[in-house]
């Protein structure tokens, strides 16, 4: 047998192994997806949202136009490594196609088209290929040592951590840094050897040749290129490399509107699956300032999918989404992470029949005011709110003014779905007994449970901000301009959280100058008292808090603004600058 | 003759002046306000004897006008630099020269405000002990509706052990402060329900047990043990809390006519100045940090620099002064060494 009958086993078994187990993995996730996702999939696949994803995959799976914007060294590794290989196999097809006059010749010949061509050629436009496939190996490599160098200086390619690897990712890893390396030596060598390639491989094949035997290399080094390539691909299915295929299908499954609901399903391991820890989100979390650092997203997304996710991690999180926007790949790792609450935690049997809420109770309205707990904590909004009611004129009801039944967000975010379900449940049925057209709340926790998870198709949800501007907007409420400045803070589950980044500085900018800040709309701090997290202790929150407190300092402005009861609170007690929410803003400067 | 320097002018520093003085030391006593005596001005009635706040003040006066001490009303320290062992103390246009400077900056009620579930300043009627010692004062109890509270409610540990507010000790005088007041105010107004919500009550000196008893045996005052939750208004603009009664385990509303807050003790505002001006470490607390807590209280981390007084640690009247003598004995001997 003659080693051109084995030496490209390695890649041929590897290759077939990796589609085989790629093409399994696909099938299962698409099976256990539910019967409307499904349906979803079945009428998208004929649409534009197909082709958008082909686009999105083209976008973010090969030229990683995100990566590009946490950082364009960062950006440039990966599209170098991305689309650089993406087009050698493209690029390499195409010439070996022209050699032989036929698409039909064995795969891995494109692949190792030089070790079989060693011969002049004199197909159509031979020169041109053999430079453009050099100059890809070159492109390709120009990624491969930014990644030698990143592992070393993470921080000039704007990371400050990267993440931790396992035993196995070190497999990969090495393997698919020597991929590259080993073909540009096979191709050098090559050039050498038989005098032919780019003037610039020739040369070095030359310079090689003048201190060494390129003849015994040779085999060897192709040998190593195949083994390289099929050791990287056995190990991807089961290393962070997975994410290359899932990514692809990722994109296609959400493009097709396939959703994530409050349950663990196959879509969720389309998800994790898609995660690259590529380690951005490690940066954006601000958990970092305490000290905590073992359950960012990209670590619960590696223990999903290893199954060893612990509460201390799972619910060592603030659920602010600053790792949703910056993830470049978009995973929901909100959603991901209630549905693993709601997936792990044992479910209270919880009574609320306390509360005693009867139908017969609503008051008939036009519109409910739905405080909330946190409102009733920050009794100088409430105040405010009920003023702003009275003098709109508008006909409304208090609804939780006495019996306080919260609006189930809270139990949310802790996975208790089904005690959450009940207090749902229970407002949902008061709210339709009202009759009321629109629900104002003060409360941005409260307003995204109300949008999300109640079903009342008829009511109009609206934050407080949104009813206010609306009554400044049609003169029912006058403000006057005063000399005051403010920065307004975004509170995360009415920014990230709700898109509402605007409307409230909309109305702020009726009656106090705006400063502008760099943290801010997407890129809000969290204000440290989310009661999302289940695990952190007062001084790591406090932590939190000063940190973003300092940094709006920086601004000097007279006082901070939000429109979130509990950011209020929690920025309130950390005594460095006064906070106001924006009803107590609007009632300040009310020309009556 | 050696001089020394004593910051703030109220019960600490005028004892620790007076003591000093007595060993024939040269005393001057800076004070922002305009009188000495401190909280003293403000108090009615001190526990556990229910002895006169002014007959205090009237023996601390009388003291300190025995001794040649100079004392500098309205001032405040701007700045202090040390030069081997002599400390130079800058207030206003004039610079002293110390060997010794005594801080006794005393504390500030925690600000209630920052508890805004609490409603104070936001709903008429909510007040602080130290409002309602004006109250004492004054006789004049009247609400914002122009009569007498027919039922108030005593919140106890207000800033003080509250993880949330970043104070996590215990301020260890506003137990009995609760006590006595809900007593003074029983026996002016005999007519009003009083009720105190507590989650311990800290009854630690001599007679603060016996006071606890009589507020309940024969003042018919109430203990709830259980926090306030939250302060609300009713439609008829009262008082409204919600809270827990935790040793029956049930939830509780109450609607009252006066609520009053027993704000803890607290002084980081103070200490972070006057810490800064005189380069002296503080605890997280924001207390003055001393140098051993068992035999080095009141010796600060720079040389020369003492404290005493509630600035390093809770105190009640009567500890606040045998602080204040014990640190001068020890003040004194550091000036012998020089």
């Amino acid at each position: 047998m003659q080693f051109s009958d084995y030496f490209y086993y390695p890649f041929l078994l590897g290759s077939l192994y990796l589609f085989a187990v790629v093409a399994w993995r696909f099938v299962k996730w698409f099976a256990g997806l539910s019967k409307i996702d499904k349906i979803r999939v079945r009428k998208g696949l004929l649409t534009k949202k197909t082709w958008d994803s082909i686009v999105e995959s083209v976008r973010e799976g090969l030229l990683h136009f995100k990566m590009f914007r946490v950082n364009k060294l960062l950006g440039y590794m990966h599209m170098s490594l991305a689309f650089g290989w993406f087009l050698l196999i493209v690029v390499g097809h195409v010439e070996t196609s022209l050699y032989y006059h036929s698409s039909f010749f064995p795969f891995h010949h494109s692949i190792f088209f030089r070790y079989y061509v060693t011969e002049p050629t004199d197909y159509v436009g031979h020169v041109f290929f053999e430079y453009a496939m050099e100059f890809l190996l070159l492109f390709v490599l120009s990624g491969v040592m930014l990644a030698y160098f990143k592992r070393f200086r993470s921080k000039s390619f704007g990371m400050k951590k990267t993440t931790r690897m396992r035993y196995g990712d070190h497999i990969a890893l090495t393997a698919l840094w020597l991929i590259f390396p080993l073909r540009f030596f096979c191709e050098t060598f090559n050039a050498g050897i038989y005098g032919n390639g780019s003037p610039f491989f020739n040369g070095i094949g030359q310079f090689f040749a003048s201190f060494i035997n390129l003849e015994t290399f040779k085999n060897p080094l192709w040998f190593s290129y195949s083994l390289a390539l099929g050791v990287f691909f056995v190990a991807m299915p089961y290393t962070r490399y997975m994410h290359i295929p899932a990514e692809i299908n990722f994109i296609f499954l959400r493009n097709w509107g396939v959703k994530l609901k409050k349950r663990v399903n196959t879509y969720t391991m389309a998800e994790v699956y898609s995660c690259s820890r590529c380690g951005v989100c490690i940066d954006a979390c601000q958990l970092n300032h305490a000290g905590i650092k073992n359950s960012q997203s990209v670590y619960v997304l590696k223990n999903i999918r290893n199954k060893n996710l612990t509460d201390e991690v799972l619910f060592n999180c603030l659920l602010c989404g600053k790792c949703q926007e910056v993830c470049p790949v978009g995973i929901d790792v909100n959603d991901l992470r209630i549905t693993q609450r709601i997936e792990t935690t044992l479910q209270y049997n919880s009574s609320y029949d306390y509360l005693n809420l009867k139908e017969s109770e609503a008051k008939k309205t036009d519109i409910v005011y739905f405080a909330g707990c946190m409102t009733h904590l920050t009794p100088a909004i409430k105040q405010s709110m009920l003023k702003i009611l009275k003098l709109s004129g508008d006909n409304f009801w208090f609804m939780d003014e006495n019996k306080a039944p919260c609006c189930g967000r809270p139990l949310m975010l802790a996975g208790q779905f089904d005690a959450a379900q009940k207090l749902i449940d229970n407002n949902q049925k008061l709210i339709l007994a009202s009759g009321a057209k629109t629900l104002v709340v003060s409360c941005p926790i409260c307003y995204k449970v109300f949008k999300e998870d109640y079903m009342m198709p008829d009511v109009d949800v609206k934050m407080h901000t949104e009813y206010i501007l609306n009554l400044v907007e049609k003169g029912r409420l006058k403000l006057k301009q005063s000399t005051q400045t403010a920065v307004y803070h975004d509170p995360c589950e009415l920014g990230r959280g709700s898109g509402m980044y605007e409307l409230p500085r909309e109305l702020l900018k009726k009656s106090v100058t705006l400063k502008p800040m760099e943290n801010e709309r997407e890129k809000a701090y969290c204000c440290g008292g989310s009661l999302a997290n289940m695990k952190i202790s007062m001084d790591e929150r406090s932590v939190i808090s000063e940190q973003a407190m300092r940094e709006f300092s920086t601004y000097k402005p007279d006082f901070v603004v939000t429109s979130c009861p509990l950011c209020k609170k929690t920025f309130a007690k950390t005594d460095i600058l006064t906070v106001k929410d924006i009803a107590e803003v609007v009632v300040e400067n009310l020309e009556i | 003759m050696k001089n020394v320097v004593i910051v703030g002018g109220g019960i600490a520093g005028v004892e620790t002046a007076c003591a000093l003085a007595e060993c024939g030391n040269r005393v001057t006593i800076i004070e922002k306000s305009d009188k000495i005596g401190g909280k003293l001005n403000r108090w009615y009635c001190l526990f556990p004897d229910f002895k006169k706040a002014s007959d205090l003040k009237k023996y601390l006066e009388e003291k300190i006008s025995k001794f040649d001490i100079e004392i500098k009303l309205n001032s405040e320290v701007e700045k202090a630099e040390r030069n081997g062992n002599i400390w130079y103390v800058y207030t206003g246009n004039v610079r002293y020269a110390a060997d010794a400077v005594v801080l006794s900056t005393g504390y500030e009620l925690f600000d209630a405000t920052r508890k805004e579930e609490l409603g104070y300043k936001i709903y008429d009627n909510v007040i602080t002990q130290g409002d309602l010692e004006e109250k004492f004062k004054t006789g004049n109890f009247k609400t914002t509706f122009g009569e007498n509270p027919k039922r108030v409610a005593i919140v106890h540990c207000v800033g003080s052990r509250d993880e949330k507010c970043h104070n996590l000790y215990c301020s260890k005088v506003c137990c009995v402060t609760g006590v006595k007041q809900a007593i003074e105010l029983s026996k002016m107004l005999p007519e009003t329900q009083i009720f105190c919500y507590y989650m311990d009550l800290r009854m630690y000196d001599k007679h603060f047990e016996e006071l606890y008893r009589t507020a309940q045996e024969h003042h018919n005052i109430q203990f709830i043990r259980g926090r306030v939750s939250e302060v609300s208004q009713t439609p008829d603009n009262r008082l409204a809390i919600k809270t827990e009664d935790t040793l029956s385990g049930r939830p509780m509303k109450m609607k009252l006519d006066m609520l009053v807050l027993l704000a803890g003790i607290d002084t980081k505002k103070h200490n972070s100045k006057v810490a800064e001006i005189f380069g002296v470490e503080r605890e997280e607390s924001g207390f003055l940090k001393s140098k051993d807590f068992h035999i080095g209280a009141g010796i600060l981390s720079q040389q020369g620099v003492f404290a005493s007084g509630c600035c390093i640690s809770p105190m009640s009247i009567k500890e606040t002064i045998e602080n204040a003598r014990s640190s001068a004995l020890q003040i004194n001997q550091y000036l012998k060494t020089l």
